[in-house]
């Protein structure tokens, strides 16, 4: 300890960047600029001239009342398409920690292996990935029919393009439609072109386009063949009631498990899924606002796939457009490198807290956020823009707690109504939104306090 | 005659095939490439070459001959020094003639590539100026595939053991048996057994003892590769020494576990602290952590900001310039792992230098402190250097640091000299 006190070499003198501070002057420096952020912050608010910066008390939560928080999802989501294609191991990438080289071990899958992916606290996947050997294929379409493709919200359908044999996939694919269409026509689905890896770079694009468009108008003329089908017996039995005309909700990824690609993806396919979206998102622009970050991301924890993100305008001049897939995959593959380290399993958290501050380019931080998530935060340069932001995104963990499940959401938007309720260092608190309406979110006292508190692990 | 370790039966593909088909990756920092492992081992190319590494001499009051130092290499130059993911340099053309590059690192390198099919004691074709090549060059790195026939290369490499031991026996001769991914462990410390064994009796049947031979077991499927590089460049540094016992110091005063100067670009470290045993996996960890910074900076630190952005950043109620709201102009950075809660820091000493240091448990809440100390230690590190600073790019984009100009690649050299 008493080390720490003094410079560690002869040399006498500490130069830390522009002002020559001891540790004291330095606590007493950020106890200044503390005081200076809550003006900040206000004066930030009425410069904006804009609603309460933060999600402040019941003003924004009223989004989030009760009522408007679903409970627990569980989303049906099959995963298909010919044996071999890649559909075991994107699973395990994304879902089970496996590296890239980790899925050459997989086996096939026999019939279907069935998961219930916990995905934040109020989402469950159940997983169907299907076996996709020609046997159980059929099995699929015939017996098991009603079965296999009733209730499901999802399904991906993985084409493995070094197949050789595309018309028979295509054919396969589009008998898979139709069963999805006649037990779940509200399904959403996904075709991710798989492997692409193995296509030489400059002519992936090409190569993906042209697969794109064969695999569109195969559904199209499927969806067309349908529809008269389901004219027809309209027609037949004109007193039944007429179902809206048949449509598919198709979207197509070119994926890799050996890149970010596989991340951009899953993160779609997740991004509907997600109960509450608006919410988070709405909440998210809020803070990012409010603490003038460039940018966040929101990551689940585990799969590290991106839930929802917000962009400022300068931060939308980013030219790297993968930027959200990249994040998953460096982050991912960062958490692997931690477990090697420390001997601890892929799946238990690897690390708590990253920061990076890049002279006067830029910061960010990194940290667990609730139970369920990291969130990334990417800010202008300062220390004590800095400081007040990570302050300020801890605050701001209760209101997102309604990520960690149905529990704590009807709880938190319960007690949102009581503003008294609200927990010491909530937003409202922290940063002093100014609803302007006087009460106990005019903070100019609590402010300090809140601070104060926290100086310690600040420094 | 390999034995495979891991992974089921061959990928019958071939060579010429596998070079058109295989992807590029577009974060060669953060991506394991694995793929390609397999079937790269399957794939007996002719590797054999020779790497001569060179250092600027450390007493400056002889002027460079010929300006830059020289690294001359036949090998694995790609990957080491240009930043490539492994299965990238599936798609290197063959070396077929001397190659000469500058070398972005630390120390001002001229990288010469040198063909890996050719003699250069004893080919008609080609007229070499022994005294150009071996004349100021340190160490003469000899790179052995271990997953092929080696008995050629080994006959080779004594021929020129013994040309070298004649006219130029200061230099350093750092055998790499590369490529032993893919090869048990047995397997592995048999070939270089039997390899030193015919090296050795070679010489002394020549009456050379002792000549300065080194072994280094390497991968580029793994971090051994950049190990052993960073172990022959040590080896050529002026007063490591003292290098090494700054490390130590700030390891011993900031209670850290294992320091290193890493060079940003290539990934060697060329100092670590000298407290604890010698640690692979400190080292891949320090390593990745500098591949996660470097990928941080390019998508968020490579392009500039508007000049409204720093307006309004300054302004009101800031009042203050960007350059004197921050700490520290170089880039500095923090890890805490989850278990024991011990953290990583890193912090950019010049264009090239990085210190990274693993801490102990709980000392991330001492980071103003470390910080400080930290800060000494840089200022004695750039002395030691006496680096000759070029003015700072400036724009939106400052704080151009090793972090960047790894990312970018495209820096240019900056003039070193020795103390
Ligand atoms: N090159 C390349 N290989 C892949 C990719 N994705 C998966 N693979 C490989 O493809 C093989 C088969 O993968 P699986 O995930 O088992 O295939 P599957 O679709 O689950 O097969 P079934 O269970 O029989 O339906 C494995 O050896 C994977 O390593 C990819 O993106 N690129
Ligand atoms: N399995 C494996 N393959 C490697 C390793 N290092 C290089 N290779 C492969 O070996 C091949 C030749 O690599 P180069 O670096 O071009 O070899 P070189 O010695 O420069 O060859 P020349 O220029 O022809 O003399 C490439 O396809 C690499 O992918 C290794 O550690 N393990
Ligand atoms: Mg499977
Ligand atoms: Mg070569």
């Amino acid at each position: 300890m008493e080390d720490h006190q003094q410079p560690p070499l002869s040399n006498p003198t500490i130069h830390r960047g522009r002002s020559d501070l001891d540790h004291e002057s330095l606590s007493k420096l950020f106890g200044k600029l503390l005081n200076e952020l809550t003006l900040t912050m206000s004066d930030f608010d009425a410069a904006m001239g804009a609603s309460p910066a933060v999600p402040s008390g019941p003003d924004v939560l009223g989004l989030a009342a009760p009522h408007a928080l679903k409970k627990v999802k569980k989303q049906k989501v099959l995963l298909m398409g010919k044996s071999g294609s890649g559909k075991s191991s994107m699973r395990s990438i994304i879902f089970s920690n496996y590296l890239a080289r980790d899925t050459r071990r997989l086996g096939p899958t026999i019939d279907v292996d069935l998961s219930h992916v916990k995905f934040l606290g109020n989402l469950t996947l159940n997983l169907w990935d299907c076996g996709g050997q020609e046997a159980f294929m059929n099995n699929y379409l015939s017996q098991q029919r009603a079965h296999v493709f009733s209730n499901v919200g999802v399904l991906i359908y993985v084409f493995d393009i070094e197949s050789r044999e595309v018309e028979r996939d295509l054919a396969t694919y589009i008998n898979i439609i139709s069963a999805l269409v006649q037990y779940s026509r509200e399904a959403k689905v996904f075709v991710l072109i798989h492997k692409m890896d193995l296509i030489q770079p400059v002519t992936r694009e090409d190569v993906f386009e042209k697969r794109a468009v064969l695999v569109k108008r195969k559904t199209a003329e499927a969806v067309a063949i349908m529809r008269k089908q389901q004219q027809h017996q309209q027609s037949q039995s004109p007193q039944s009631p007429s179902n809206p005309v048949l449509d598919i909700d198709l979207q197509l990824f070119a994926t890799s498990i050996w890149d970010q690609s596989l991340y951009k993806a899953w993160a779609s396919i997740i991004h509907d899924l997600v109960p509450n979206l608006s919410v988070i998102e709405t909440q998210l622009a809020s803070l990012g606002m409010a603490i003038d970050a460039d940018e966040i991301l929101l990551f689940e924890r585990t799969s590290f796939l991106v839930v929802s993100k917000w962009t400022s305008r300068e931060g939308e001049r980013n030219p790297y457009g993968d930027r959200f897939e990249r994040m998953s995959n460096i982050l991912k593959s960062w958490k692997h490198t931690c477990s090697k380290y420390t001997g601890t399993p892929r799946n238990a958290e690897q690390f708590s807290e990253f920061e990076y501050k890049m002279g006067t380019t830029f910061s960010m931080f990194a940290t667990k956020f609730t139970t369920n998530t990291y969130i990334l935060v990417c800010m202008p340069p300062g220390e004590a823009r800095f400081n007040a932001a990570k302050l300020n995104v801890a605050a701001a963990r209760p209101w997102f707690k309604f990520l960690d499940g149905p529990v704590t959401v009807a709880h938190s938007a319960m007690s949102s109504h009581q503003q008294q309720h609200i927990p010491v260092g909530t937003p409202t608190s922290a940063v002093n939104s100014s609803n302007g309406n006087g009460g106990p979110s005019d903070s100019g006292t609590t402010v300090p306090e809140y601070f104060m508190a926290n100086k310690d692990t600040v420094l | 005659m390999s034995t495979p370790v891991e992974g089921s039966g061959p990928v019958n593909l071939d060579a010429g095939a596998l070079r058109s088909r295989l992807a590029k990756y577009q974060s060669p920092a953060a991506l394991k490439l694995y793929r390609v492992y397999e079937q790269n081992r399957q794939r007996l190319s002719k590797d054999d070459g020779a790497i001569a590494v060179k250092v600027p001499d450390s007493t400056a009051t002889v002027p460079q001959p010929r300006g830059k130092p020289r690294l001359l290499l036949m090998g694995q130059r790609s990957v080491v020094f240009h930043k490539l993911p492994p299965s990238e340099t599936l798609f290197l053309e063959s070396t077929a003639r001397i190659q000469k590059d500058s070398l972005n690192s630390f120390m001002e390198f001229q990288v010469w590539d040198f063909p890996g099919q050719i003699d250069i004691f004893d080919n008609p074709n080609f007229a070499f100026d022994m005294d150009a090549i071996f004349g100021e060059i340190g160490a003469l790195i000899w790179v052995i595939d271990a997953q092929d026939d080696y008995l050629e290369a080994v006959r080779r490499l004594n021929t020129t053991i013994l040309h070298l031991q004649r006219s130029y026996p200061h230099i350093n001769i750092e055998v790499f048996i590369h490529k032993v991914d893919g090869l048990s462990d047995d397997y592995r410390l048999d070939i270089q057994r039997d390899i030193t064994i015919r090296i050795q009796d070679e010489l002394s049947d020549q009456g050379i003892e002792n000549a300065p031979v080194n072994f280094h077991l390497t991968s580029i499927y793994n971090h051994s590769i950049f190990e052993a590089f960073s172990k022959v460049i040590q080896k050529l540094i002026p007063r490591l020494g003292q290098l090494e016992a700054m490390l130590t110091n700030l390891c011993r005063t900031c209670r850290f576990e294992k320091a290193y100067l890493f060079d940003v670009n290539t990934k060697i470290y060329i100092a670590t602290d000298s407290t604890g045993p010698e640690d692979m996996a400190s080292y891949e960890i320090c390593s990745d952590f500098v591949d996660v910074i470097i990928d941080f900076t390019e998508v968020y630190g490579s392009w500039p900001r508007s000049r409204e952005w720093r307006a309004r950043l300054e302004g009101a109620p800031w009042h203050q310039p960007l350059e004197q709201q921050v700490a520290c102009e170089w880039a500095e950075s923090g890890m805490v792992l989850a278990d024991a809660r011990r953290p990583i820091m890193l912090r950019e000493v010049d264009r090239f230098l990085a210190l990274v240091a693993i801490m102990k448990e709980g000392s991330y809440e001492k980071m103003p402190q470390i910080n400080m100390n930290v800060d000494v230690v840089v200022k004695g590190l750039t002395e030691f250097f006496e680096i000759t600073k070029q003015k700072e790019v400036t724009g939106a984009g400052v704080g151009t640091g090793a972090v960047q100009a790894a990312q970018g690649g495209t820096v240019g050299p900056v003039g070193v000299q020795g103390e």
